[in-house]
């Protein structure tokens, strides 16, 4: 019983930062409608930079160093990728994503190696102890960080003014450059705290499992809690980031021998399509109103 | 003045309905297809017929499959290869294990494919845009690990299934030039047979659920079936499009060789070439494939050999970079690119 308890509570301290990686979709889609497949090779980007920087700079300066090279990267993105795509169909957009990640992989990994490196940020794996349960303390850590930022952007997108822009380009770009709202701003802002999220889920991810190719992965597996809390809600990636977590580990540990293991990889997407069959847009998506 | 439209009088309705109206296209195509049958094999290397062209068809067959998924009928789907894969594994039981001649076994993992497929395709009842991609991404991993710990697939060995010798009718096909002409052949049956698909009813009411689905319903379109049977179709092409990879090219079943950076390839190969558009499918199918050659052969002439990583670096960057500049400058891709200068050769020498 204490096993199954404690399988739960990693799943849940797993999922939070799954929800993470997610979070960083759910933004740029709330403020932009477009729904950015290049997250998880932003995640990489963003750790391969601070694993370079960090040969040459102590640990806060070099934070520091990536935060600027995102929110650069981010105005780059938007200057040279979005601005001319304006007015096309949101598919449109969201191809010009993928290559977006092709390219952000391929920089990356010339810019600065194929190999895997180690990053190394201080918070020590040991597990403690809770009445009686194993934690591990690098899991409760991410847990914090990560609920600490949701909260902030929370914050940030219902009470201020920037937030209540964000969400108007999101709703319709057109009319809301007609409204004023400085599109090329609201986009970068946006690719900006969409970057440092990445940067946040790249020093967490990279700190497991290593700074490395299969970090982009890391996305694929964020997607069914995207598509589970719906696309547009930052609460329900959290919450669906918690189902996901705990359902995989529960399911891997015990459903897991039944059928011959290795079921974690597409657990999720099948409780993902079971919920979506009952609310095609997630959770707590907002439904689109189609008219003819 | 070449190429045109005026003095080309139509008496029947079969005329009126050919594929290719104007002569100077219909003789273009029998030309190139006499080449491809005719000229290539003799002058070939068996470099460029085993390396080269075999992909080139192949993808551009599965390509041709998803272009009917995304692009005619609208349905994003980013876990094609899946379905490649499961058109690989089925042709090979079924040559291999069970002795179905190979033109069958090759057709019978297509419509395994097919209902795979149109499985898969149930959620796209529901669910629309962005969530129906990552539904498919869904098939991806799901039919990745059916196929490596089902054993009645992997016959208990996790993953590779080697192909047995391959014979039609008596003819061994051990050759590159011999798995040249199968694949060519099923390349130009079903592009054929895709060709006319989409210019008759299914193509239509394809359309017609791309643009506005919620209308096509109304107007009387089972949006049931024709999505479904888009799965399916899209599905049976891939499936093929796997079978003849294993059999001709990879020489055995692997499913690695259907990872997710396939699917992607996939997508690529019809954004860059045309959504919507069967010849599109095949410039997209050759850009991409010949691709990681020519920077090769390009970077090569530099006198420099870089390292193979930092090859396949560049090779992402210019995959991207080329995803992006299509979707800037010409977002239909290299098949409107194609029809504009075929615009501009009808007109000519006036500019309009």
């Amino acid at each position: 019983m204490a096993f199954a308890i404690e399988v739960v509570i990693g799943g849940l301290l797993v999922g939070i930062m799954y929800s993470l990686v997610a979070l960083g979709f759910a933004l740029i889609y709330k403020a932009s409608g477009i729904f950015n497949f290049a997250q998880g090779d932003m995640t990489l980007f963003a750790a391969l930079a601070l694993v370079g920087f960090l040969t040459v700079l102590p640990l806060w300066l070099a934070i520091l160093a990536v935060l600027a090279l995102m929110v650069i990267l981010a105005m780059a993105i938007e200057a040279i990728v979005l601005r001319p795509l304006v007015a096309r169909p949101p598919l449109a957009l969201f191809m010009a994503t993928i290559g977006l990640a092709f390219l952000l992989q391929g920089i990356g990994q010339g810019i600065w190696g194929t190999d895997p490196k180690g990053l190394n940020i201080g918070i020590s794996d040991t597990p403690f102890e809770i009445k009686g349960l194993m934690v591990s303390q690098f899991d409760l850590v991410g847990a914090v960080l990560s609920g600490g930022l949701v909260f902030g952007l929370v914050w940030f997108f219902q009470k201020s003014r920037t937030g209540r822009a964000l969400r108007a380009v999101s709703d319709d770009h057109e009319a809301a450059l007609s409204v004023g709202i400085p599109l090329n701003k609201a986009w970068a802002i946006t690719w900006a705290i969409s970057g440092v999220v990445a940067l946040v889920a790249g020093i967490m991810w990279g700190s497991r499992l290593g700074v490395q190719f299969s970090l982009s992965l890391i996305a694929l597996k964020a997607l069914p809690v995207l598509i589970l809390g719906g696309i547009d809600s930052i609460p329900g990636a959290i919450i669906a980031g918690l189902v996901v977590g705990a359902s995989e580990n529960l399911a891997e540990v015990f459903l897991g021998p039944y059928v011959g293991g290795g079921i974690q990889n597409f657990f999720p997407y099948l409780l993902a399509l079971v919920v979506l069959w009952f609310k095609p847009y997630g959770m707590f998506g907002r439904e689109i109103i189609e008219r003819v | 003045m070449i190429y045109r439209e005026c003095g080309v009088f139509k008496a029947s309705y079969r005329e009126d309905m050919a594929i290719f109206p104007i002569p100077l296209d219909r003789w273009g195509v029998i030309v190139i297809l006499g080449m491809a049958f005719l000229v290539v094999p003799f002058l070939a290397s068996d470099y460029w017929l085993g390396s080269l062209l075999i992909p080139f068809l192949v993808f551009s067959l599965a390509a041709l499959g998803l272009n009917f998924l995304t692009g005619y009928a609208g349905q994003l789907s980013i876990g094609h290869a899946a379905f490649m894969a499961v058109g690989a594994y089925m042709s090979l039981i079924l040559y291999g294990r069970y002795g179905v001649p190979l033109i069958l076994s090759l057709l019978g993992g297509g419509l395994v494919a097919a209902a795979v497929g149109a499985v898969f395709g149930i959620p796209s009842l529901r669910i629309k845009g962005f969530y129906l991609a990552v539904s498919t991404l869904a098939a991806q991993f799901i039919i990745e690990w059916v196929l490596t710990h089902w054993k009645w697939v992997s016959g208990g060995v996790f993953g590779t299934v080697d192909t047995p010798p391959m014979q039609v009718f008596g003819w061994a096909i051990d050759t590159p030039v011999k798995k040249y002409y199968l694949v060519l052949s099923f390349v130009v049956v079903l592009t054929l047979f895709g060709k006319n698909l989409v210019r008759g009813q299914l193509g239509r009411a394809w359309m017609g659920i791309r643009d506005m689905d919620v209308a096509a319903e109304i107007i009387g379109i089972s949006l049931f079936r024709y999505k479904l049977l888009a799965f399916a179709v899209s599905s049976f092409y891939a499936g093929v499009a796997g079978g003849l990879i294993t059999f001709a090219y990879y020489g055995a079943a692997n499913i690695e060789a259907f990872h997710l950076t396939v699917s992607f390839h996939l997508l690529g190969m019809i954004i860059i070439g045309g959504m919507g558009s069967v010849l599109g499918s095949f410039f997209g199918g050759g850009f991409i494939t010949l691709l990681p050659i020519f920077i090769n052969q390009f970077s090569r002439s530099f006198g420099t050999m870089l390292k193979s990583d930092l090859l396949a670096c560049i090779e992402l960057i210019i995959f991207g970079g080329l995803i992006i500049i299509f979707l800037i400058v010409e977002p239909y891709g290299l098949a409107r690119l194609w029809h504009t200068l075929k615009e501009k050769l009808r007109l000519w020498p006036f500019p309009y």
